[in-house]
């Protein structure tokens, strides 16, 4: 963080608290800049909505893998297999469940979909938790290795979906009440966009409360900022690692249903694609940073919403522009971690 | 004489030895000792791949940093000199331009990286180049006007380089010699420049202060070398190694396209055939890059009958698809980084030094 | 004499390639304070870690309250009852302070009279307790630091050169909150300042090159110039 130690020399006086409130302007700042440059505002309204939804979905999914890096410094490459992994368990039991998905009832719909993320996310945090035991466990500490062996994960992962759920493209059609738009005067935002940054806000504010009451969250910060330290005070770092990355895993599975429903269609590689943009949003949040997280997604699917619509060919090298200027400004990202 | 060649780095196995000699005689003599069309593109492929993978082992092996731009490096080589010959026309000067420009870009676009990346934290830059490398493959493939986008360029090569060429009225040892032969000895031949200067630059002095900063980056830096000086440097090299690959490539399909140089998929043969190989032995890359393809070709075969003799059990009819080698590769690729992070050449060669 | 508290009978410990202790044999009396001194490099701070757990000795026995617990998991010492403040503090700023005692008291909320005892030792702490660590002074964190490590009884404490660029206002507030906490428990104090020590410390351990060279009364050392000239040498003058 950016406060400033209080001075040794004067201890009695009250050091003042300053928050760094500029991050969170940022996204604020590039929606302003964008409305002159996409000229409606119905247009602007429609993009910036895609936008937050497009950037809650990335959240869901970055959450977890930045706190797994902030926690215990592993960086997983494979986290993408748990994003398609999540939307291939909710294809099959949205399959299965074809007949309340195609009703037209809000409540049948919800009740399908909920069900197929429960499973996803069950399905995804206990391969979470396997993959943690069996592919990462043995090379901590090591970031080369680490790196390596969760893209082989990921490949092995990728290989096996392909011969469960088969390798070509599935349709993922949403449930009948999302489809389609609300029509608030000229603007039309659609559903499912509004469930998704229902579903974004709740994730975010699920994870404050975690984060900042209970004492579950405590260790997490505390582990975050010194892991061997926690230890010392008598707290097995271990298992809080393996929860977070099982919880991580199933967010990803979370986020992969949420990304193949917006999408409509799925593949194997479905979390490729996407995780081009969770790592640039992990990077100018600052490793290991919750709320840097949330607004670099913010940002991050701002930029790739606005450019999509007005320079539609450099919609990701925009981002890696976005990415670079925020670097040079903190090269640590917009909410370093203290780090011993 | 082969001392100098080598610079000093021999093998160092009897079995490694045979192996280097085995695929060194193959690759020199394929023309005549493989006949057909196939046989000379997997020859020449395994040539570029040899470049290609030895040009990211000196950056993940001798450096200790994982690029998952490479690829982007190798289509600006392709690109480079595809484009060139699209667009003024076959002849040797352009591909010499084309060349120069490509190892221009190429190499300020590393350097550019390097210094954003590098700066930071070593992490970073997996991440920073996974990203800029997906971009850039958008970008190419959206700019088709200039680039042919995903169908890519077909181009002709100088008038000696095209199969009508013919060398010698009378074939040698029964082979015809023509300019796709041509073609290939051209190939050869820069594979094999490029890999003894590589070796030159892993064992000179730079190189070990590269390998001692991998063993222990702080060390390194306490001793007075400056880590990201030397980082951005074997970035540089290793990426103008890899655009020259890219402009072997190009010569040698007389086609670029995004699927034969910048897709993710070649990134990950490449991090295949660098780990298998083995890390931190140019030797590996060799091994490495011979193996996997020829498996690619001979191995898909085997899984395409073993799926078939398993018919009857679906499960592992369909884990045995020729389609799912990538499953095995992947697989032994995860098991070698455990128990074999030093691959087969580390293997071959026993303990470390 | 009681069967000591803690014991260190041959112990090696390796850092990498380094051997860092070289065959420590330590025991620790219950009650009372222990200083540990020697010059810079001598392998105390590694003596901390060892019996913490943090390093793993590759030879020797450590054995906590008639249990051994060389190679046991860091978390299973810290819960037998052995306390640690590390010499970089390690206070998590990003916490507030009450937040960084609440994680110290494993048991639950830390009752009221303990917590008023702890106030009346480093008042600070009381003004700052809704602050993030992370804007206290040196000497505030270092309070933190001590605070936390008692937040609940703790049978041995393990403190690392707490007066380590300390205003020497502050030290003298420390001197007398280690003087009534060693009323209560055991302490093994790392130290490079000897009039701090010889102020506090009941029993001494002199360090050098990853041996134990000398053990006794601090009384004695404090009498014998000419020993400490021997033992501590320059190395100490330079830090008074």
């Amino acid at each position: 963080m950016t406060v400033a130690p209080a001075p040794a020399t004067t201890p009695e006086a009250l050091p003042a608290i300053k928050h760094d409130y500029l991050p969170i302007l940022l996204p604020v700042a590039l929606s302003a800049l964008a409305l002159p440059f996409v000229g409606n505002p119905t247009t602007w309204v429609t993009l910036t909505v895609a936008a937050l939804a497009m950037g809650m979905m990335i959240f869901v999914i970055a959450s977890g893998l930045t706190l797994v890096f902030g926690l215990m410094d592993v960086l997983n490459f494979g986290h993408g297999a748990f994003i398609a992994v999540g939307a291939y368990l909710a294809l099959s039991v949205l399959g299965l469940l074809s007949g309340w998905v195609q009703v037209d009832s809000l409540g049948w719909n919800l009740m399908a979909l909920g069900l197929a993320v429960t499973v996803a996310m069950i399905g995804t945090g206990l391969l979470g938790w396997a993959f943690e035991r069996v592919i990462v466990r043995p090379v901590y500490g090591q970031h080369l290795k680490q790196i390596l062996i969760t893209m082989g994960g990921l490949i092995v992962a990728e290989q096996l979906i392909h011969v469960i759920w088969g390798g070509d493209q599935k349709a993922m059609a949403l449930p009948t009440a999302l489809r389609g738009a609300v029509v608030i005067g000229d603007v039309a935002i659609e559903k499912f966009r509004i469930l998704a940054v229902v579903v974004g806000l709740v994730v975010f504010a699920a994870m404050l409360v975690v984060l900042n009451r209970t004492r579950i969250g405590l260790l997490i910060r505390a582990g975050v900022e010194n892991a061997e330290m926690v230890e010392a005070l008598g707290y097995r770092i271990r298992r809080l690692f393996v929860g977070v990355f099982a919880v991580g895993s199933a967010l990803a599975g979370l986020g992969g249903v949420m990304w193949a429903l917006y999408r409509e269609t799925l593949t194997a590689a479905i979390g490729g694609d996407i995780m081009v943009l969770v790592f640039i949003v992990i990077i100018i949040g600052g490793l290991g940073s919750v709320g840097g997280c949330f607004i670099g997604a913010i940002l991050v699917a701002m930029m790739a919403n606005y450019t999509a619509f007005l320079l539609p060919k450099v919609a990701l090298a925009s981002n890696i522009l976005l990415m670079v200027a925020i670097l040079m400004w903190r090269p640590q990202g917009l909410y370093p971690v203290a780090k011993r | 004489m082969l001392n100098t060649l080598l610079s000093g780095d021999y093998p160092r196995s009897r079995v490694l030895t045979g192996l280097l000699v085995a695929i060194v005689v193959g690759l020199a003599f394929a023309p005549f000792l493989f006949p057909g069309a196939a046989a000379i593109n997997t020859a020449a492929k395994v040539c570029i791949f040899i470049v290609l993978v030895a040009s990211y082992d000196l950056l993940l092996g001798y450096t200790g940093i994982v690029s998952f731009a490479h690829t982007m490096f190798f289509g600006i080589g392709g690109y480079g000199v595809g484009l060139g010959l699209y667009a003024f026309g076959a002849s040797w000067g352009v591909i010499a331009l084309g060349i120069l420009l490509a190892l221009l870009v190429g190499v300020v676009l590393a350097f550019l990286i390097g210094l954003l990346s590098l700066r930071v934290r070593a992490i970073f830059y997996a991440m920073i180049t996974l990203a800029v490398a997906s971009a850039f493959l958008i970008l190419a493939t959206q700019f088709s006007e200039y680039t042919g986008g995903e169908d890519g360029r077909s181009f002709s090569v100088p008038p000696s380089l095209r199969p009508g060429f013919r060398l010698f009225e009378t074939p040698v040892f029964g082979t015809v010699i023509n300019g796709r032969i041509l073609a290939y000895y051209l190939v050869f031949a820069a594979a094999v420049t490029l890999f003894l200067l590589a070796l030159r630059v892993v064992n000179s002095p730079f190189g070990r202060v590269l390998q001692a900063i991998r063993e222990n980056d702080v060390r390194a830096e306490a001793l007075g070398y400056r880590v990201v000086y030397y980082r951005i440097v074997a970035n540089c090299l290793a990426a103008a190694m890899a655009v020259l690959a890219g402009a072997m490539s190009a010569i040698w399909l007389r086609y670029t396209g995004p699927d034969t140089t910048l897709s993710f998929a070649i990134m990950l043969d490449i991090l295949l055939m660098v780990v298998i190989g083995g890390m931190g032995t140019l030797y590996g890359a060799v091994v490495g890059a011979t193996l996997f393809i020829v498996a690619q070709n001979y191995l898909q075969k085997l899984m395409g009958t073993a799926s078939a003799a398993t018919e009857g059990l679906p499960l592992l009819s369909k884990l045995l698809h020729p389609d799912r080698w990538l499953l095995l590769l992947g697989i032994l690729f995860v098991l070698s980084v455990y128990f074999f992070p030093t691959g087969i050449v580390g293997r071959l060669r026993g303990k470390p030094r | 004499m009681a069967e000591p508290l803690l014991t260190l009978a041959g112990v090696h410990t390796h850092i990498g390639q380094y051997h860092i202790l070289q065959g420590v044999d330590l025991a620790l009396p219950r009650g009372g304070m222990t200083v540990l001194l020697g010059r810079n490099g001598a392998g105390k701070t590694t003596t901390l870690r060892t019996i913490m757990g943090l390093w793993k000795p590759s030879r020797g026995t450590v054995t906590f309250d008639g249990r051994s617990i060389g190679g046991v998991p860091t978390p299973d010492i810290a819960q037998a009852g052995i306390a640690y403040v590390p010499e970089t503090m390690a206070v998590f700023a990003d916490l507030t302070v009450a937040e960084n005692m609440i994680l110290a008291a494993r048991s639950g909320p830390i009752d009221t009279a303990r917590l008023d005892w702890i106030f009346g030792l480093f008042p600070a702490l009381k003004k700052f307790w809704q602050f993030p660590a992370g804007v206290l002074s040196g000497g505030q964190k270092q309070m933190l630091a001590i605070a936390r490590a008692i937040a609940e009884p703790r049978t041995l404490l393990l403190i690392d050169e707490p007066t380590k660029g300390i205003a020497p206002a502050i030290i003298e507030a420390m001197i007398s909150a280690f003087a009534e906490l060693k009323r209560e428990t055991t302490i093994l104090l790392v130290e490079q300042n000897f009039r701090f020590a010889a102020s506090l410390g009941d029993h001494v351990a002199v360090m050098d090159d990853g041996r134990i060279v000398h053990r006794g009364a601090m009384a004695d050392l404090a009498r014998d110039e000419a020993l400490q000239q021997r033992l501590l040498g320059l190395s100490l003058d330079a830090h008074q």
